[in-house]
């Protein structure tokens, strides 16, 4: 829908952002058939993500591996981050759970089995559920997270089931990078530590991603981003899983905090900053399609994404309900008819783009200088608090913000960031200390980088923060599509003459 | 001779499926080792294998009450540091 990304459609793949209609997302230039496949898949696609829905379901609690990033001993209720689940269902209740949101959320399109531990390190579980759904609700697509360990044990198993998306974290190819941030692995009855742990988990990794490539089984690849362990590596990476058939590539922020009780988090390894992190997706993007719509969403998620109802699903709920006073038929039929509508409108917002207007402001100055080279505009970023492809939300009531990149080409999604930053933390604790940076300094820390804020409305502390640290809030394009808004604001830039100049320098928020 | 969960057990339920001798169960409030089934592995496997593939330091001990993965093995953090955060008393 609104989120025509531009350069993260292949070069020369005959197929520009202006003839697949919008390249909606990192997926524009791929094959009709795997878009097709992927269309109403909220995960993949970044138009289906405000759409569609999909359901996490946490029966796959073992793991078999640890990562440096990980500690599953601590979850907290405000915790949003893989791996992290606060109930563990039986594979029945999981069913239930299952219909019973895809009678209650017609627009739910794909379940995932993605943790909390490792879904191939409970196998029984897993496919239990998969072999079940697959008879109960064979409209629902699913899905399967993996850290790849048993993937080449189980790949004939995958494809039995009718799996046909599967994710694969890999963070590195290169073993010792690997040690860097796994320090153990359980393979063949044994704990394998350091090197030599990395060296198999990589090798099954790498077996089994061409092993799913070559039945035809869709592969994303999912890596973390450690700053000054895998970051630089992550293009190696990229090229790699890319080569081998990956579809799509998904470079998600380290998140790191003392109180999750993990090796990085206690031994002050940096997350990366939203800048390293949009660097590094810029540079793979040349490589692969990059995905930069991820939540990194709880192995429990219920919903569209971003927008968790999990807590209308929980299991005593469930339990009150018996799968006959579901009735799975008409929800079904429902969906059907739900997510055919999902998908017709989604084709004619692609149709209304396939020729973009050509802005007029920026053929006006560049008409207004025939003889010199087209001036040099310097791409802006803004910030949006948007809801549904439109600037809907109150400056102080946005989550999140969408960062989007305007420049003389068009309107690009970059990335989100979030202001209740996954654990809402000091505040939230109950450590609370007036010497602890405000809510709005965080905001304003997180929208480093972008030149203007987009939102519905503003009140004057903030208008008058943002100002005072570069940042020009604006609150006249309420309600309108976001890329519209974003390419009006930078024309009227351009008109003002401020994009002539290098980005001015920020003060210190 | 058997091995037994403490309380740091989280319930994640690894060690119960790869148990050769099915000695483990769910229980309330964490998984519990039958002591009548536990042959500590002896004569299936070199290590002990819920021992091998647990993922929470201090949570299996021998009939001694020494911990197999003890505070920092699994993770490589410091037992300093994991004394400062109030993630270790101390000396067991």
């Amino acid at each position: 829908m609104e989120l025509p990304v531009i350069a993260n459609t292949a070069a020369g793949g005959g197929c520009s952002t202006s003839g697949c209609g919008t390249a909606p997302d990192a997926l524009g230039h791929l094959p009709d058939d795997i878009r097709a496949r992927v269309q109403d898949h909220p995960c993949y696609s970044e138009e289906a993500h405000h759409y569609f829905a999909r359901m996490h379901v946490a029966v796959a609690p073992a793991c078999n591996i640890q990562c440096n990033y990980c500690n599953r001993k601590y979850d907290c209720a405000n915790e949003s981050r893989p791996g992290v689940v606060s109930e563990l269902l039986s594979p029945d209740q999981a069913i239930r759970k299952v219909l019973a949101v895809a009678a209650a959320i017609p627009q739910m399109s794909v379940l995932g089995v993605a943790g909390p531990g490792d879904p191939l390190a409970n196998p029984a579980r897993t496919f239990e559920i998969f072999r079940q759904l697959s008879e109960r609700a064979p409209d629902i697509k699913l899905c399967l997270s993996t850290n790849g360990l048993k993937l080449p044990m189980y790949v004939d198993e995958i494809a039995r089931h009718n799996i046909d998306h599967v994710t694969i974290t890999i963070n590195c190819v290169d073993p010792e990078v690997g040690a860097m941030i796994y320090p153990w692995i359980f393979w063949q009855n044994r704990r394998v530590r350091g090197v030599e742990a990395a060296r198999i988990l990589i090798e099954q990794q790498q077996k089994g991603l061409e092993m799913l490539t070559a039945r035809g089984i869709l592969v994303k690849v999912n890596s973390v981003l450690i700053p000054g362990v895998n970051d630089q590596h992550l293009k190696e990476v990229s090229k790699v899983v890319k080569a081998k058939g990956a579809f799509l590539h998904n470079v998600m922020p380290l998140i790191a905090e003392a109180e999750h009780g993990t090796y990085y988090g206690l031994m002050g390894q940096a997350s990366p900053t939203a800048a390293q992190l949009q660097e590094l997706q810029d540079a793979c993007a040349g490589d692969m399609a990059m995905m930069r719509h991820c939540r990194q969403c709880r192995a429990d998620a219920v919903g569209i994404l971003g927008e968790d109802r999990g807590a209308e699903f929980t299991m005593d709920r469930i339990d009150a309900l018996t799968l006959a006073e579901i009735d799975y038929e008409s929800a079904m039929v429902r969906r059907k008819e739900v997510h055919d509508a999902i998908i017709d409108q989604l084709d004619q917002q692609r149709e209304a783009r396939r020729i973009p207007p050509m802005p007029p402001v920026l053929g006006a100055v560049a008409d207004e200088m025939p003889a010199a080279p087209r001036p040099t505009l310097r791409p802006v970023l803004m910030a949006v608090a948007g809801k549904n492809g439109v600037v809907a939300e109150h400056f102080g009531h946005a989550r999140e913000f969408l960062v989007y990149e305007a420049s003389p080409t068009g309107v690009r999604f970059i990335g989100h960031r979030k202001t209740d930053l996954y654990c809402a933390g000091i505040e939230t604790c109950g450590e609370g200390d007036a010497a602890q940076e405000s809510v709005l300094d965080k905001t304003i820390a997180a929208l480093s980088g972008c030149e203007v804020v987009l939102c519905s409305r503003i009140g004057f502390e903030p208008w008058g923060k943002l100002e005072a640290s570069g940042i020009v809030p604006n609150g006249e394009h309420a309600m309108e599509p976001i890329e519209d808004a974003v390419m009006a604001v930078y024309q009227e830039m351009a008109a003002s003459g401020k994009l002539a100049d290098p980005a001015p320098s920020r003060k210190a928020a | 001779m058997a091995l037994q969960i403490t309380d740091a057990c989280l319930n994640c339920w690894a060690c119960a499926d790869v148990c050769p001798n099915d000695a483990i169960a769910l229980a309330d409030p964490h998984f519990l080792i039958d002591e009548r089934k536990c042959t500590e592995c002896l004569g299936d496997h070199a290590e002990p294998q819920c021992a091998a593939i647990c993922p929470i330091e201090a949570a299996i001990v021998d009939e001694l009450g020494v911990y197999l993965n003890p505070p920092g093995s699994l993770t490589g953090i410091p037992v300093a540091r994991l004394v400062e955060f109030g993630l270790w008393k101390g000396a067991a």
